[in-house]
């Protein structure tokens, strides 16, 4: 028998960024916040020994241990899932933090665009450019209402950065300035401004300068150390949960983390939550923490299965394309990037930081006119200097064999003198890209795994196809002496790193009947759970997510306040 | 920030800075080296010089760390030597052979990867149904992975060339591995021989590159060929310079027990 806990009023299930921030917000209220976390404690002298490949990197220290809990995968409906028996094309971070430790730091807003998708693609195109299989959507919630928690997770983090010269695109005023510049940086910069492009330097939240926020919490500037993407911040240079949000709430005596706890399902009755049941995995006792409000904070995957083995909500089902739980499973792709070799030049890619990036949107969104293409929205393109480590960067030409002593020669000599300018493709929703639960395959205490099915549509593969070329032409311009590309885009490997942008699955909007959340990322089905995080975005845009994340999560802590005031649905 | 907030701060800021430097560690008011690192490195750059006579003392001496934990003597010849023809000793610098690639491959046969420790190895498995976008979907870990594998590669060179693998010819050995690599040779289990091969490969650029901590990488040598620092505590003066900056890679060593 469960073991039941005085009731609090609020309880996360996990402790990363959006559990991070709403707990400092609603404990400096005078609120009691339980954090409940899978993982350890973590610190910034954990990273004494960070500057470690094989690791971080190689063996995912940072990562969810799959052997405990993990998902099945499949490209379609009509074939069986496998489980995803080893971390690949996304990784799933655990530990106080969560993602937002080992996170790069590449802090966007997504686009005006973005938040009214579907109506800004009929007005400019007519409803025939949807195609019939894609349930794009309004998130509910338009830029406008959503600049100010953009400001506010910004200036929180630190974000370093300058104004995004594209002329679509709103001006954003970052706290710090932006990053040194690096010279393959500025080769790409001169390059795509030849072509009419509109490069700038990415916001990172890698801190370019020393930086007290508004919480009075100083962090000093980023080294570019070249560890960064997988691994945790030495310096707390980076803006990580631990180093900001956290804490602040800790400060206040309202806040009590409980590391080692795996929730396993929010418990309900009649609409309305009473608290959720977890487990200590070191005592292997079984407790039930009671609260006013529970918020569902683990990484997007994490969130739909809990609801999922919760029964909480109406789970999505393909074929009528009826219920919201699992709806509007996305990802992004990466198959744009193309790689120039320049046998002359010598750069220092040893060194980097995981937000240094020149970067350019006149491709991403709807910053261009997709009258005569065949897809919708588009990505990013980018240049990154993120630090290229010995055992996962070997570029060779294309026709150099894989191993062997013409590999060897070939990946020591371009290991200086090669670079790729690479995008993050957008991807839309498809009826047949779903979450639910796995029929055969189960965790740790016996709950079904869930089963994601997905493969990238005819849209994401044209859209991919036209990036490349540019991405081609921009290391032409940069006077590559060779370049390869890795071809068109194929049915999703699930085995090759791609980018842990997983998004959908508990998607907001502003239709009960369509989404599983309003906009203040509370449950349309049960008035006092809130699900912030990725999981929320209805599709996935081309470039990183945690900015929007973080100011979601901004807006849910608004909205947990005025139900705990109030009560009912806030919309 | 909203309004409200600048009227209410919750957290009196001195109070809380002295917490955070007590507590968390945290870099407070302006300290660029005030991280986990910093408290070790700020000390003095006499430091450097130490480590760096450390290491080259050590260099000379016995390497406790060439024995064996998984393999034995057999396997351990066989991985050698193909791992020496996947990355092997060139005009550009020391083959997976002299780096004690080998030696990296047996700890970490014998280390949690080996026994696939913190990957999902639940049942049923369907190793025939997967197809490569899907990884590993076998029963096997990796220690009965290499098994199969190696005994696999001596079985080949006894039926083509009478001979175990690792006293083979250099050509002899390439166009075994290369069967291998293109599915052409069937191993006695649940895996095939790519999926070996590409295990193999992937852990002989580990041991070349990973720091010597783990065995291999000898003194550094793989990243003194590549030009990699390994672990520094700064570039902060060099990312923006525009010619190369070459400098003596340091290990994580340099950082303990010093």
């Amino acid at each position: 028998m469960a073991k039941k806990l005085p009731k609090t009023d609020i309880v996360l299930a996990g402790v990363g960024w959006t559990g991070g921030i709403i707990a400092a917000e609603l404990t400096r209220k005078g609120y009691k916040v339980v954090g409940l976390e899978r993982g350890k404690e973590r610190k910034t002298e954990d990273y004494l020994m960070v500057h470690d490949e094989l690791r971080y990197q190689q063996r995912n220290e940072m990562m969810q241990d799959l052997s405990k809990e993990t998902l099945t995968v499949r490209h379609d409906r009509t074939k069986r899932a496998l489980p995803y028996r080893q971390h690949g094309s996304f990784l799933i971070g655990d530990g106080v933090g969560g993602s937002g430790e080992h996170w790069n730091g590449l802090t966007y807003r997504f686009f005006p665009y973005d938040f009214e998708i579907y109506t800004k693609t009929v007005e400019r195109y007519g409803k025939d450019k949807i195609p019939a299989d894609m349930p794009l959507q309004d998130w509910g919630i338009t830029y406008d209402e959503l600049v100010p928690y953009f400001e506010k997770f910004e200036t929180m983090a630190g974000i370093s950065g300058e104004a995004n010269p594209h002329p679509e695109v709103p001006e954003v005023k970052y706290p710090t300035v932006p990053l040194k510049e690096t010279p393959s940086m500025k080769m790409f910069r001169e390059a795509s401004k030849n072509l009419g492009y509109h490069p700038y330097i990415a916001p990172a939240a890698t801190l370019s300068e020393s930086y007290t926020n508004p919480d009075g919490i100083s962090r000093g500037a980023c080294q570019y150390c070249g560890f960064c993407e997988r691994f945790g911040c030495e310096y707390g240079a980076k803006a990580s949960p631990v180093v900001t949000v956290l804490p602040v709430a800790k400060e206040t005596g309202n806040f009590e983390v409980r590391t080692h706890c795996v929730v396993r399902k929010v418990l309900h009755t009649n609409g309305k939550a009473t608290g959720v049941l977890y487990v200590d995995t070191r005592t292997g006792e079984e407790y039930i923490q009671e609260a006013d409000v529970v918020v569902v904070s683990a990484y997007v995957l994490n969130n739909i299965r809990i609801l999922l083995n919760s029964k909480l909500g109406r789970p999505y089902n393909p074929e009528t394309g009826t219920g919201v739980i699992g709806k509007n499973y996305a990802y992004q792709m990466t198959s744009a990037a193309s790689t120039g070799f320049f046998k002359d030049k010598e750069f220092n890619l040893y060194a980097g930081t995981g937000a240094l990036a020149g970067v350019l949107d006149d491709f991403n969104g709807d910053n261009f006119d997709h009258t005569d293409l065949n897809f919708i929205h588009g990505g990013n393109i980018a240049l990154g200097h993120y630090g290229k480590r010995p055992i996962s960067n070997n570029s060779v030409p294309k026709g150099t064999p894989g191993w062997g002593k013409e590999f060897k020669d070939e990946s020591i000599f371009w290991a200086n003198r090669s670079l790729s300018v690479g995008s993050q493709g957008s991807v839309m929703p498809n009826k047949e890209n779903y979450i639910d639960l796995d029929p055969t395959y189960k965790d740790q205490f016996g709950d079904p795994l869930i089963r994601m099915t997905f493969n990238y549509k005819d849209n994401e593969r044209n859209q991919q196809k036209y990036i490349r070329e540019i991405t081609t032409k921009i290391l032409e311009e940069m006077g590559a002496d060779m370049i390869t590309t890795p071809g068109d885009q194929g049915d999703w490997d699930t085995t090759k790193y791609q980018t842990t942008h997983n998004t959908g699955g508990v998607i907001m909007g502003a239709d009960p009947e369509t989404s599983a959340l309003n906009n203040y990322l509370q449950m349309w089905d049960c008035e006092n759970v809130f699900v912030p995080g990725a999981n929320a975005f209805p599709h996935n845009s081309g470039m990183n997510p945690t900015g929007t994340v973080g100011a979601l999560a901004y807006r849910a802590a608004e909205g947990i306040e005025k139900y705990l005031k109030n009560g009912g649905s806030l919309v | 920030m909203s309004e409200q907030d600048k009227k209410t701060p919750i957290l009196d800021k001195r109070s809380s800075r002295r917490t955070f430097i007590k507590n968390s560690g945290l870099t407070v008011g302006g300290v660029v080296l005030g991280g986990a690192l910093g408290s070790l490195l700020g000390k003095d750059s006499t430091k450097t010089k130490t480590i760096e006579s450390h290491v080259h003392s050590e260099a000379t001496a016995v390497n406790f760390n060439q024995a064996l934990m998984y393999f034995d003597k057999t396997q351990f010849d066989t991985i050698e030597a193909a791992a020496e023809q996947i990355f092997p000793k060139t005009d550009v610098g020391p083959g997976a052979k002299e780096l004690l690639v080998a030696y990296f491959i047996d700890h970490q046969l014998a280390s949690n990867w080996g026994l696939n420790a913190k990957e999902y190895m639940t049942g049923p498995f369907f190793p025939t149904e997967a197809t490569a976008l899907f990884g590993h979907q076998t029963h096997l870990n990796r220690q009965q992975i290499f098994n199969l594998g190696i005994e696999a590669l001596n079985a080949e060179a006894q039926k083509n060339y009478d001979n175990n693998f690792a006293a083979l010819n250099e050509d002899d050995q390439i166009a075994i591995l290369t069967a291998f690599e293109a599915d052409e040779v069937t191993l006695n289990g649940a895996v095939t021989s790519g999926f070996f091969f590409r295990l193999l490969k992937s852990a002989t650029i580990e041991g070349v590159y990973a720091d010597p901590l783990y065995g291999g990488n000898k003194n550094m040598e793989g990243w003194k060929m590549k030009n990699f620092p390994g672990h520094q505590m700064s570039y902060a003066n060099i990312i923006e310079k525009d010619e190369f900056v070459k400098m003596d890679p340091m290990s994580l060593n340099s950082q303990h027990n010093h």
